[in-house]
């Protein structure tokens, strides 16, 4: 399922296939995977740039490279916008429905890949096909009917069902690659069957958890739709609050550039020390075939 | 069970065995009920708002229509159809691209080198950007007046372009962007693939002398079908239901032109620009079997082709 896992398994190229290349192509992948890289790096960095210019600086093209950099916008953002309680609604928002949709799927997967149960995981995939626009409107309606619309409890709600078909996912391609011999051996030493899964699959199942749980929390932090049908004032995550940034008359670049690095840093951060779970999760199923 | 003691089985050991002899769907059962509430009971729904005339306000009377709704929608040519056939260029255009270039960095990422490690780094960062934040990022770059792109083009002579304001070049650049922030994706899922192909069949079309074209277009490609199968399916999904960074760049309907406005873009302007749940169903219903019926078609011909 993993990257991890198939690097593993498949041994070192031979140094015998190197011999034949021409020298060309060596300084080819070079050139090409510099170039590659820059062309994905460099529009990050042109708003983290614009985001220490004051507008006049950005409105003036011989100040695109030298320019006296500035906070003020970062102090303008995040210090009149409320912007640390949007930044706390996105947290508390992933969070949560990363832990839920976690106690729901992990487990769902686990009997999904166990008893090979392929009917009701298509079910819980469908959620990955419908488009989310369908079911914000009967949502709405029932939530608004509940009193819940504007709060936590239905922003939670509504990202779950993003991350739990992702977890459902990724959890049973790694539950179809642990290995039964040890859940069967601790039956036979007198575990429950369910004591089994709690005792000994799970703790061996960390890596996934962690890929699964990073991948719904990037997710969910992400997330702008549900949130700007779903949120209320007081309950707005970071997306939404960017998105409004533009609707006045005229665009205030550099704080919405500061607004933009403030949501993306944190999970490219992230992204950073969790590398290998992000693209075992993003790859799992890839190459069952 | 001679010899043993045996004791009175209390609630919770009952209760522990019920547990384990149905765990099968003691386990599955709180997910399959949480994705039946959120998603079967709204889709049933968004059936029946789909077969009135539900306008306003949800709570507000509506008329049950039959499928007035669908034959106003499969006639209409002004807002419909152009957004169907923008569905499908954007998705067309930016899953091909992503392949084909997805493809290309795959390979060149295949054998280790010194330095790889930076490489994956930098290609997953545009992956988890947000991408609301990635539109806005865009946004600037390509203000017609402001922004970088157009200050690149005048150092080489060429005319500045109005990208994302133009009503024929926004759709192309949001194609772009889409690439650019999608292609890792593909890159991650194919090289997943590549290494986990055996180095034999590769080895003995080397041996027999085919060239690096041959060996990729013969060898590496049929044995990675399923992967591409698996990247094609996953992009393609998601490039259908495209909206953050449509809406985010060109706000409500898509532009003053609608030049952008893809189905999703569409219906949730129908329901929450315009409150117009009947036809804004209408539209999903279409939309759903739509991604259905072509994902069917991208499975199903892998299954054919390979019996």
């Amino acid at each position: 399922m993993t990257a991890a896992v198939t690097a593993q398994a498949v041994p070192e190229p031979t140094t015998r296939r190197r011999r034949r290349k021409s020298r060309a192509y060596p300084i080819f992948r070079v050139v090409v995977l510099t170039t590659t890289v820059l062309l994905f790096i460099a529009p990050l960095m042109w708003m983290l740039v614009a985001s220490f210019k004051t507008n006049v600086d950005i409105y003036d093209s011989s100040k695109t490279f030298v320019f006296t950099p500035t906070m003020d916008n970062y102090s303008n953002v995040l210090g009149r916008n409320n912007y640390f309680d949007f930044i706390f609604n996105s947290f508390w928002v992933a969070l949560w429905s990363t832990v839920f949709s976690l106690i729901l799927g992990v487990p769902a997967a686990y009997a999904m890949s166990r008893f090979s149960m392929n009917r009701s995981a298509m079910v819980v995939l469908m959620a990955r096909i419908i488009p989310g626009v369908s079911l914000l409107v009967p949502w709405y309606f029932i939530f608004a009917n509940m009193r819940l619309v504007g709060g936590f409890a239905v922003l939670i709600l509504s990202h779950m069902f993003v991350a739990l078909p992702l977890i459902v996912y990724i959890m049973m391609s790694f539950f179809d690659s642990l290995p039964t011999e040890l859940e069967d051996a601790a039956q036979v030493d007198g575990l429950t069957p369910i004591g089994a899964f709690l005792r000994i699959s799970l703790p061996l199942s960390v890596p996934g958890l962690a890929t699964a749980g990073i991948l719904s929390f990037i997710f969910s932090w992400n997330n702008f739709m549900f949130a700007l049908v779903l949120a209320g004032a007081s309950t707005k995550t970071l997306p939404v609050a960017i998105f409004n940034f533009v609707s006045y008359a005229s665009i205030d670049w550099g704080g919405l550039m500061a607004a933009s690095v403030v949501v993306t840093v944190p999970i490219m951060v992230i992204a950073l020390f969790t590398q290998k779970y992000i693209v075992a999760g993003l790859t799992a199923g890839a190459t069952k075939g | 069970m001679i010899g043993t003691v045996t004791t009175r089985p209390t609630a919770w050991s009952t209760y522990s065995a019920w547990a384990n002899r149905h765990r099968k769907w003691f386990f599955a059962a709180p997910a399959m009920i949480f994705v039946g509430l959120l998603i079967v009971v709204p889709l049933a729904w968004t059936v029946y708002l789909s077969l009135t005339d539900s306008q306003g306000s949800v709570r507000a009377e509506s008329k049950f229509v039959g499928i007035a709704n669908y034959l106003q929608v499969l006639g209409d040519t002004e807002r419909f159809w152009p957004a169907v056939l923008r569905t499908f260029t954007f998705t067309g255009g930016a899953v091909a691209t992503e392949m084909v270039l997805g493809m290309g960095i795959a390979l060149l990422l295949w054998r280790p080198f010194k330095g790889e490690k930076w490489v994956r780094v930098a290609i997953l960062l545009p992956l988890v950007a947000t991408p609301v934040a990635v539109g806005m990022m865009w946004r600037l770059i390509f203000d017609p007046n402001i922004g970088f792109a157009n200050q690149l083009l005048s150092w080489f002579g060429i005319p500045a372009q109005p990208w994302l304001s133009g009503q024929t070049t926004a759709l192309p650049t949001l194609i772009f962007v889409d690439v650019w922030q999608w292609t890792p994706m593909v890159v991650l899922i194919l090289l997943a693939g590549l290494t986990s192909l055996s180095e034999e069949p590769d080895e003995a079309a080397r041996v027999d002398g085919a060239n690096a074209w041959q060996r990729f277009r013969y060898v590496t490609l049929p044995l990675l079908r399923s992967t591409v199968v698996v990247a094609i399916v996953l992009r393609g999904i998601d490039a259908l239901k495209t909206f953050d960074i449509l809406y985010s760049t060109k706000g409500k309907g898509g532009g003053s032109f609608h030049e952008v406005e893809t189905l999703n873009v569409y219906a949730f302007g129908l329901s929450f620009d315009y409150n117009d749940y009947g036809i804004s169903s209408t539209v999903l219903i279409l939309f759903f079997l739509l991604i259905i019926v072509l994902m069917w078609m991208v499975t199903h011909r892998r299954k054919g082709d390979e019996s």
